[in-house]
């Protein structure tokens, strides 16, 4: 195979680094949850993504298990594969200020200031290329809007459109 | 046109040099547009007919006594008899001005089906179509509890003409079909289907959103009943449409839309409406639009619509095979008879991820369900990756498509 012509890959390793793909093709958590205490469902129409969150909380309103399934692009499933490992263990509450501190990162990049949730994100900053490709933000979005509807009160499914 | 001029005139070669678009760099690469099936690029003429048109000539048709408005009417029905004479329909008065290919189909739908259907009858569509010919035949079938039966296809994309003839029966109101599919590309046997339909004294109405940018239409060769089509998908500007519809049967229909435009007389006993084709153009219509369609026409023709298709042909055939060539591709859409378009996956690359690596390479391509999610289901894809060629395209279009994919290989590899 010839080598990688770098002349414009830049932007693209950035969106579609190493972690992005390991997520995209072996993704963690992948399945139905049974005994899932709270799910919702998020649909990107304009590319087809469509994801299932299952979500157990436990007496004290923490997050016992996670998982997800459905099918959509590489952003969409690596993003929602990280989502499920980083909020397994989370409080509700520290599972939404999650939810705020990722989408505020990726969608308002300009006035995002990192503030100390209490909570690791270090590998979301995987997702930082999906800023510089407009139309694929929504996709990265998608499994956190999910968690919002499933843990947030929204019952109704999420749409990105 | 002339033969003499013909030969003068516009080559398809030469063409790409007129669609001022075409002539740009996305993310650095010289621009691969490969998206005509979605929407066409306009050429230089059509712009500036536009253009001239909004500068001198604009106002309101139909209605004025003044320079103005007489210069709009007669470059808006200049465009209709433009039209007619490009799909050789016998009466100006056949040509209805729409606003694209989805109006028309529900202009039939509600104004030819819903007055005579009853319950039981049956529309007959097919497993390739547009939503836009399939949505608007469940509402009326919703509305008046006519049955929607779909004729399958077979894994190349082909309309299964076995299973047509079992479902083609004389309780069938009305048949639609694609004349081309936007997802597959597949040509559908259309004079079989309405030579088949009119010995049952069936109606056909033919989405022809992507045939008329790729071949010479005839509609009364066709002999189809209704032909519906859209000016974006044949370098026009958008939100302009035809209807053509046989005269005896608009002239039976009611109107679609009322507004002005559309009457003789109004009062508040009631209204005559306007002869054909004006009966079903309610409101002030895109009258630059229609003017941008009429140049489009011109241009189309300067080149001979034959031309186009010999060069479409050969072009498709090449990316066929070079596609094809592409380790871990898998084409979806290979019917015997094809026009422009090609649908396909490479490995697992979720086609959203590959249209933004060829985006970065400046290869503009569509991707998702293209507007025909049963087509996906049929072939059990969430959507596809699909390139679409037009007048404009040549082999080296092809070879930057190719080499984009394997770049996008690479980075999933």
């Amino acid at each position: 195979m010839n080598a990688v012509d770098i002349h414009s890959g830049d932007d693209l390793r950035d969106l579609y680094r190493e972690l992005i793909l390991d997520h995209a093709r072996s993704p963690r958590h992948f399945g139905k949850l049974e005994n899932a205490t709270h799910t919702a469902e998020g649909i990107n129409p304009l590319c087809g993504d469509k994801l299932r969150l299952f979500v157990r909380l436990n007496e004290q309103d923490n997050i016992a298990a996670a998982s997800f399934e459905g099918s959509g692009c590489a952003i969409s499933v690596a993003s929602a594969s990280l989502l499920t490992d980083m909020i397994i263990g989370l409080s509700v509450t520290q599972a939404l200020d999650c939810f705020t501190a990722v989408t505020n990162r990726l969608t308002d990049p300009e006035s995002f200031q990192e503030q100390d949730i209490g909570v690791d994100l270090s590998k979301i900053k995987a997702l930082d290329g999906v800023r510089e490709f407009p139309s694929r933000v929504k996709c990265a979005t998608l499994a956190w809007h999910a968690l919002n509807s499933a843990v947030g009160g929204q019952q109704t499914p999420v749409s990105t459109e | 046109m002339t033969h003499a001029q013909k030969s003068d005139a516009l080559s398809v070669v030469d063409c790409r040099q007129d669609f001022p678009a075409l002539h740009q760099e996305i993310n650095g690469h010289p621009l691969v547009y490969l998206d005509s099936a979605a929407s066409a690029q306009q050429p230089e003429s059509v712009i500036a007919a536009v253009a001239s048109y909004q500068r001198h000539d604009h106002a309101n048709v139909h209605r004025g006594v003044h320079t103005l408005s007489h210069r709009a009417t007669d470059a808006y029905e200049g465009a209709r008899d433009k039209i007619q004479a490009f799909i050789n329909a016998a009466n100006r008065s056949e040509i209805v001005l729409t606003s694209g290919a989805t109006e028309s189909i529900n202009l039939v739908a509600q104004s030819f089906c819903r007055p005579a259907l009853k319950s039981g009858d049956k529309i007959l569509i097919t497993h390739l179509e547009h939503h836009s010919n399939i949505v608007p035949w469940q509402l009326v079938c919703e509305q008046t509890g006519a049955e929607l039966v779909v004729v399958p296809i077979n894994t190349s994309g082909e309309l299964d003409v076995e299973a047509f003839d079992q479902l083609l029966t004389a309780d069938v109101a009305m048949v639609a079909i694609a004349h081309v599919s936007n997802a597959l590309g597949s040509v559908n046997p259309v004079s079989d289907v309405i030579a088949r339909a009119k010995s049952l004294d069936i109606p056909v109405l033919l989405d022809g959103a992507q045939g008329i940018p790729h071949m010479q239409i005839d509609v009364q060769a066709l002999d189809c009943d209704f032909y519906a089509f859209s000016g974006h998908k044949m370098f026009a500007p958008t939100g302009t449409g035809v209807l053509y519809g046989r005269e005896s049967l608009l002239d039976a229909m009611p109107p679609y839309q009322g507004g002005g435009d559309m009457i003789l007389e109004v009062s508040f006993d009631g209204t005559i409406y306007n002869d054909l084709p004006y009966k079903f153009e309610a409101g002030t219509p895109n009258i630059s639009g229609v003017i941008g369609l009429g140049a489009a026409i011109d241009y189309l023709q300067s080149i001979g619509m034959t031309e186009i298709a010999k060069h479409e042909e050969q072009l498709l055939v090449y990316m066929m095979q070079k596609l094809a060539d592409i380790d871990g591709i898998r084409l979806i859409g290979t019917a015997a008879a094809k026009a422009s378009v090609q649908s396909f996956l490479v490995d697992d690359i979720h086609p959203h991820d590959l249209g933004t690596i060829l985006d970065h390479q400046g290869v503009a391509i569509r991707t998702g369900h293209h507007c025909a999610m049963p087509v996906m289901d049929f072939f059990g894809v969430p959507g596809t990756a699909r390139a679409s060629l037009a007048l404009y395209n040549n082999n080296d279009d092809i070879d930057r498509l190719v080499g984009a994919i394997n770049k996008a290989r690479q980075i999933f590899g």
